[in-house]
């Protein structure tokens, strides 16, 4: 086929019209904008908010929980084997909170190829003394460096250095919230009790902002040899292992051979924060539909023009025809227009959308629930650009394929006797 | 013994809408190479209807058509168009030329479309034509700055340039002035004589018809004469 006769005569019908063409095309530019802005925007929201949990969520976490013994005494016996047993007041057995063989299970996780890294933890209830009063909280034991590395735990200190944790000794990083309640200040010392009565002065080095204020309220760090001083345990001692995986989707059946393996309970991400990923699933949803339906008014627009195109141009049509083109040429040269306008106001969309991206990075953003975000999070994923160029496309040949048809079956008997 | 370009057999047409009708009765004649012949008759004596049966436009007849040997029925609507392109030229009452385009690409793009010689070939031919018509210090002008007599003769030039093996032509004349007229009919009688150019007009121009080598005329969907 005469591709460049085709192309040629579709440009100049195009330009004939250019007015018209080009509000076609800026239908499509706005829809692509927006379609791109919308995007973007909604998933770097989404990668925020996700992060605001995901981030500091190990993949896989091994604990001890306490719990009742699964296999109780009955269910031993071979006697009641066919029944079903009832026991009541069954209590919960006391199991010990440290991770049995921890150094050992450690240096095993260290060499699993599945595993990014591992960062040891040791959570212990303790009580704030300020005067009189003392506040419930919580002293997680971690290891500065790993915990910053897996759990960008740098981010979330507002002052002071994270390191301090490290280098001082007896040395506490304050929740907001705690550090507000005992009016405590960089350099001050605050009285730490544990659950069995034990006191400790600890030194304040810093504070942290997590986002969430309920958790600030409450939680505090030290580092893992600090807090095991505080319970009086040994060097040995850690309650908890966060593992992060190289790959987040396989946490659920890691968690259990871990469980199996290492004889502790495992918890996977997607089990401990169901709830993010299908918040975030509906906001991407929202916003293709959003998106979608742009495309389809401009669509519409498309198809309407090209509509007036074609009465127009019934005249040429019909000379085309006579002439000898046939009715696939004609069609060819609508689908071409259609194509046209779709691709020339979808790259110009892609351009505008890039641009207000950028614009809406700048806008300030300042909240005190996210510290370390000062301007709207856009999320630059090429994907989008992707879509948002093929979408055009899909809507505009849609758009364009019943005008062209209709084009095509034009007889030009009908047009040229009319005269 | 002369070449028959054109050959109708019994070609009958009806109207379905509003009611049957028959608007062609057993239409029977041929062209030969070289002939200029008019078609004439009263207003809805069915001489257009016939043309564009002839022009392989209309394919909703009984009958067979032949055009240069080659029977119509049954073909694709492509293979049909093809055949517009290659064999035959058309000039309409009214100009029909494209005002997107130039003079010069209006000749071209049935060139074009039949890609039979390249590009610069096909504006050579053209520009060869225009010359021929007098018409060739036009050629870069869009179509809609022309007068109609000029337009005419653009019409012309784009109905010669795949060199058909007939030109046919819906009354040609009947929206021009006397003079004008004269010009295009001078035309297709230069056309006729010096390039054995088959050509079949229908007009209602009895001064024209008079003209030419035979007259065909009609009345009521019949040939009487």
């Amino acid at each position: 086929m005469n591709i460049k006769l085709i192309a040629d005569i579709a440009k100049s019908l195009l330009l004939a019209r250019w007015r018209q063409s080009l509000v076609a095309a800026i239908g499509v530019t706005f829809s692509i904008t927006m379609f791109i802005a919308l995007l973007g925007f909604m998933n770097g929201l989404n990668d925020l908010l996700d992060g605001l949990i995901l981030n500091r969520t190990p993949h896989v976490r091994l604990f001890n929980e306490i719990k009742p013994n699964p296999n109780q005494p009955i269910n031993l016996t071979s006697d009641f084997q066919d029944g079903h047993n009832f026991i009541q007041s069954i209590k919960s057995s006391g199991v010990r909170l440290e991770i049995h063989n921890g150094g050992a299970i450690l240096e095993a996780l260290k060499v699993d190829p599945r595993v990014l890294g591992i960062s040891p933890k040791i959570s212990s209830p303790v009580l704030y003394n300020s005067g009189t009063i003392d506040i419930t909280g919580v002293v997680s034991g971690i290891d500065v460096i790993a915990e910053s590395a897996l759990f960008f735990f740098k981010d979330y200190v507002r002052e002071g250095a994270p390191l301090d944790l490290k280098n001082v000794s007896n040395s506490i990083i304050l929740g907001k919230g705690v550090a507000e309640k005992l009016l405590a200040e960089i350099g001050d010392v605050v009285q730490v009790t544990t659950s069995k009565g034990d006191r400790l002065p600890l030194k304040v080095v810093g504070t942290f902002q997590s986002g969430i204020a309920d958790f600030d309220k409450i939680q505090s760090f030290a580092s893992i040899a600090t807090v095991q001083k505080l319970l009086g345990k040994p060097n040995t001692y850690i309650t908890d292992i966060q593992i992060k995986l190289k790959d987040l989707n396989t946490a659920p059946v890691v968690a259990k051979e871990y469980a199996r393996l290492f004889q502790a309970d495992a918890e996977d991400i997607q089990t401990a924060n169901s709830q993010f990923e299908t918040g975030s699933s509906i906001r991407s949803l929202i916003s293709y539909a959003v998106g979608i339906v742009l495309l389809v008014v401009a669509g519409f627009g498309i198809y309407n023009i090209l509509n007036m195109m074609i009465y127009e141009k019934m005249d040429t049509i019909a000379i085309l025809k006579a002439t000898g083109f046939s009715g696939s040429d004609v069609r060819k040269i609508f689908l071409g227009i259609a194509l046209t306008i779709g691709l020339l106001g979808g790259l110009m969309g892609l351009v505008l959308g890039f641009s207000l991206s950028l614009i809406i990075d700048q806008v300030p953003f300042n909240t005190a629930a996210l510290p370390t975000i000062k301007t709207y999070p856009i999320n630059y994923n090429p994907k989008f650009y992707l879509i948002g160029i093929t979408f055009s496309l899909i809507t505009t040949y849609l758009a364009g394929f019943f005008p062209a048809r209709k084009a095509s079956k034009i007889d030009p008997v009908i047009i040229i006797r009319g005269k | 013994m002369t070449k028959t370009v054109l050959q109708s057999t019994n070609i009958n047409k009806y109207f379905k809408d509003p009611v049957l009708s028959q608007v062609l009765k057993d239409i029977s004649f041929s062209v030969d190479q070289g002939e200029f012949v008019s078609i004439t008759g009263k207003s809805g004596c069915g001489k257009s209807t016939l043309l564009y049966i002839l022009s392989t436009m209309d394919t909703d007849y009984e009958g067979d058509l032949r055009i240069d040997g080659d029977l119509m029925r049954g073909k694709t609507e492509a293979e049909l168009a093809r055949i517009r392109n290659e064999k035959i030229g058309f000039v309409f009452q009214f100009h029909y030329l494209l005002n997107e385009f130039t003079v010069l690409k209006n000749v071209m793009l049935p060139g074009l479309k039949l890609k039979k010689y390249s590009e610069t070939e096909v504006e050579h031919r053209a520009m060869e034509r225009l010359k021929t018509l007098g018409i060739d210090a036009l050629a870069l002008k869009k179509a809609n700055q022309l007068s109609g007599g000029e337009k005419q003769r653009v019409a012309i030039a784009r109905a010669l340039i795949n060199d058909p093996i007939i030109i046919m032509g819906d009354e040609p004349t009947g929206n021009l002035d006397k003079k004008n007229s004269d010009i295009v009919f001078d035309i297709f009688k230069q056309l006729c004589a010096e390039y054995k150019q088959t050509l079949l007009i229908v007009t209602h121009d009895q001064s024209f018809a008079e003209n030419t080598h035979r007259i065909i005329e009609m009345e009521d969907g019949r040939i009487i004469g």
